[in-house]
């Protein structure tokens, strides 16, 4: 076994989301690669709640469809996922509560009363019940459980060995000589790569699937120095971010669409004022309030235009933790050299799926430090330059008087109407898209994936990335990932199709936004995938939806 | 008396407030203000200014100061950020009646709940003026503007009450017309360490003059206990914006307490071997 999924389910509230994390540790402790996948509905108390904890030798970013081991804390949790099981799959069950003709049977429910245990504590006893079957030893169950759990452990400890001495070794999980590495969550790497990129102040109003960040952050706070903010709503939290980037704070704001619907004036303005701002835009189906706890990928259309007015943004869309750490890192210093706003665009796949972290993959990011003024001649905040870019100052340095505006200004930053002088501004500020566009050649912001030479292309965005190119390499496809959409990387986006004669779009929308938008560099996509359940693709799905494709595909 | 201090803080912008307008008092008095703070030794660079949309808007251009031309309702949430990222910075956010009573109402309560310390002042003319005369959330009962032609149909918001619903710890009202007691108000505002706010009743002469209903009306607070939330509360409703009652000017209500703020930040953090560290927890 060295392949393999667990599924863990219950009701919300049963502590099942702590317990997937436990897992995944156990088998990051004995070498595996883990992903960790979520579904839960928006409820605190009650409904079904299920992880999925896939282990591998290798590196992944997706779950499977199939499950080898299903932990069933009640009986929903069989009934439900029966149809998951792949042939040889076991099922662990508290046998108290949940009738079940096969699989492993636990008395958890007697056992906890035995022990004087919570309820709560039903997930070690089953946990140490899947040890004992998969053939980990209590060492490894014990070192993870101290680290994990600060409250009870004893007790904790002690209903793990009792499901642990109750069962017994179904399968034998091959210990592996690999270091454990970090599993953190993409919200947790958005928020380190934050920090890296200089990160000082993080506002936000709570909203799913981006509340990992603000959590995250509001806890490493002190570590770290930084001021996190949670304000009374998402305008507060944009035009915050704009007095903030005002005065020098390298700043950051994230939300999902809702928020960002509020967020677009203050967007706006930070194109108008060139005040740098970082937006984790964390995307779930809509409209509307839409699957608030589920994925989706709607917002691309609206990310790319959102705020009125014509503006140069930076938007990037990575598609698993370490491209998550690597590009928010790289969006704050883009943002602060060119002085314009920068979205990260995830989805709650990415935001709250939990990944091993590789962070010697990532390599050195080099810093970038904005212009800053030379403190020569009068200071003008918006001084017409060559490349778009005028220099930086901020309220209490000497000598400068720094004036923003969301009018139309001049140099000084004092309100127009002048007609040649509106022209000359906003051919200024779009002046820094070019040389952008051109910063960007030095990054690899158009992924290639697969098989290179391959004529039929797998295109996706996003976190999409984990059954793409596990698929692609299955069916020997090219895999195409385009990282930053704004400004569009045409060049290297055709260089990444060269000797591409059909292209397969993949995207978790009911219309095809990257679709629709590369018709407008006349790039033609020859079919769509796409997916809009509020679930993410597996690669089972995908892989199935490929074959029927590629039967159909002449070239 | 305050003179207008040594140091000139016009700038080359040409000024477009109608003549007579109740903002050139605003702006004349903030000019004193300041004039003799940069006097006294207060650091010019560290004064920022924010302002909103509308005919109040313009001070933004007018003063040769740090300023923040913020958008519509949006003066608040601008100057919070600016005092929590830079606690040595002077934030006067000067913004509208429609502005900030209407369209950005939430932020201010917020502000006034927080306690950071910023200034805010509201020309409070009772009327948009910039989108040609419409109705505010101070305009008096049955005021006919262009969008209620019938007159309005809703009671004025008494400002200064909820702002002390919302522990605002300085609450005052000015005019514009009587220039010495706005500066006395003004200034008093800015030394309190906390959230001021500051309604003055600045005269739109072109949509709604209101002069003579004024001076007919207004008296100065004198002997009057500033610490009693109280008394300062049954003295705000003595006018409710609606009522042709007197019209009291002054310091309402003055209160020390802790302010919103954050330490300063330490410069000396070592943010890789901080973040392997983390990474090592999460292993």
């Amino acid at each position: 076994m060295d392949n393999f999924s667990i599924l863990i389910a219950g009701k919300a509230g049963d502590g099942i989301d702590k317990s997937s994390l436990i897992i995944g540790h156990i088998f990051n402790q004995v070498g595996y690669r883990i992903y960790i996948y979520r579904d839960y509905p928006s409820v605190i108390r009650g409904g079904h709640t299920f992880s999925i904890i896939r282990c591998s030798q290798y590196k992944i970013t997706t779950h499977l469809d199939t499950v080898d081991v299903l932990l069933a804390l009640n009986q929903d949790s069989i009934d439900f996922h029966k149809s998951r099981l792949g042939d040889k799959a076991l099922i662990i069950y508290d046998s108290t509560s949940v009738k079940s003709d096969e699989g492993l049977g636990i008395p958890i429910g007697i056992i906890i009363k035995e022990a004087k245990a919570l309820e709560l504590m039903r997930n070690s006893c089953i946990i140490g019940a899947m040890c004992k079957a998969l053939g980990i030893g209590m060492d490894v169950l014990e070192k993870v459980f101290r680290k994990n759990i600060s409250r009870e452990i004893d007790l904790n400890l002690d209903v793990a060995f009792r499901g642990f001495s109750q069962a017994k070794e179904f399968a034998k999980v091959e210990k592996l000589k690999q270091k454990p590495l970090p599993l953190i969550t993409g919200n947790e790497a958005i928020g380190l790569g934050l920090i890296k990129g200089g990160l000082k102040t993080y506002i936000s109003y709570p909203m799913t699937p981006s509340s990992g960040v603000l959590h995250f952050l509001a806890e490493v706070a002190i570590d770290f120095s930084l001021k996190v903010i949670h304000p009374e709503n998402e305008i507060a939290v944009m035009l915050m971010a704009a007095g903030f980037s005002y005065t020098g704070d390298r700043v950051a704001v994230g939300t999902s669409g809702g928020g960002f619907c509020l967020m677009t004036e203050g967007l706006s303005l930070s194109g108008m004022a060139e005040l740098p701002i970082v937006v984790v835009l964390g995307q779930r189906p809509g409209p509307s309030t839409g699957l608030p706890t589920y994925t989706g990928q709607t917002e691309l259309n609206f990310a790319l235009s959102a705020g009125q007015g014509e503006f140069t943004r930076f938007l990037v869309a990575p598609g698993d933790a370490e491209e998550a750490y690597y590009w928010s890192t790289i969006s704050m210093n883009l943002a602060w050299k060119y002085q314009v706003p920068a979205i990260i665009l995830c989805d709650k796949t990415l935001n709250e799926g939990t990944y091993s972290f590789d962070a010697e993959s990532i390599g050195k990011i080099k810093g970038i430090e904005p212009l800053l003024w030379n403190k020569e001649g009068e200071y003008k905040r918006y001084q017409n330059t060559e490349n778009g870019i005028s220099s930086l100052a901020f309220p209490s340095d000497k000598d400068a008087i720094i004036k923003v505006n969301s009018y139309e200004h001049n140099e000084a930053g004092i309100t127009i109407e002048d007609k040649d002088l509106t022209v000359i501004m906003q051919d200024k500020r779009f002046r820094k898209e070019r040389y952008l566009l051109e910063e960007l050649e030095q990054y690899e912001v158009v992924k290639v994936y697969g098989k290179k030479d391959a004529s039929i292309a797998l295109l996706f965005w996003g976190s999409n990335k984990g059954p793409c190119v596990e698929i692609g390499l299955k069916l020997g496809l090219k895999v195409v990932q385009p990282v930053v959409l704004s400004p569009f990387p045409l060049k290297q986006f055709k260089e990444a199709l060269k000797g591409v004669k059909k292209i397969i779009c993949v995207e978790n929308n009911s219309t095809g936004q990257l679709v629709n938008f590369l018709k407008f560099y006349n790039v033609h996509i020859d079919h769509k995938i796409l997916k809009y359940d509020g679930r993410p693709f597996t690669p089972e799905e995908l892989e199935q939806n490929c074959a029927n494709i590629l039967t159909k595909v002449t070239l | 008396m305050m003179g207008m201090g040594n140091v000139n803080l016009a700038t080359n912008a040409k000024n477009t407030w109608c003549p007579g307008c109740g903002n050139f008092a605003i702006l004349n008095s903030i000019k004193a203000v300041l004039g003799a703070l940069i006097d006294e030794g207060f650091q010019r660079e560290k004064i920022v200014i924010v302002s909103g949309i509308g005919c109040h808007a313009k001070i933004a251009d007018y003063l040769n100061v740090n300023s923040f031309y913020s958008l519509h309702g949006r003066v608040v949430p601008v100057c919070e950020a600016i005092k929590l990222a830079n606690p040595e910075l002077k934030v006067i956010g000067f913004a509208g009646d429609g502005d900030t009573y209407g369209e950005g109402l939430e932020h201010l309560i917020f502000a006034a709940k927080r306690n950071i310390d910023i200034n805010i002042i509201i020309h409070n003319n009772r009327v948009y003026g910039l989108t040609t005369g419409q109705y505010t959330p101070t305009s008096p009962l049955g005021f006919k503007g262009r969008s209620t032609p019938g007159g309005t149909k809703e009671q004025p918001l008494n400002p200064l009450e909820l702002m002390m619903a919302s522990h605002a710890s300085f609450v005052a009202r000015g005019y514009s017309h009587g220039i010495e007691l706005l500066k006395k108000i003004l200034k008093e505002a800015l030394l309190h360490k906390g959230f001021s706010l500051v309604d003055v009743l600045q005269v739109c002469v072109t949509f709604f003059n209101m002069y003579d209903y004024y001076n007919s009306r207004v008296y100065e607070l004198k002997d009057y206990d500033t610490g009693n939330y109280d008394k300062a509360l049954k003295k705000i409703k003595e006018w409710d914006y609606d009522s042709d009652s007197r019209i009291p000017l002054g310091v309402f209500y003055k209160k020390e307490k802790p302010v919103f703020e954050y330490a300063l930040s330490n410069k000396n953090i070592n943010i890789d071997a901080k973040i392997k560290e983390l990474l090592n927890d999460y292993t």
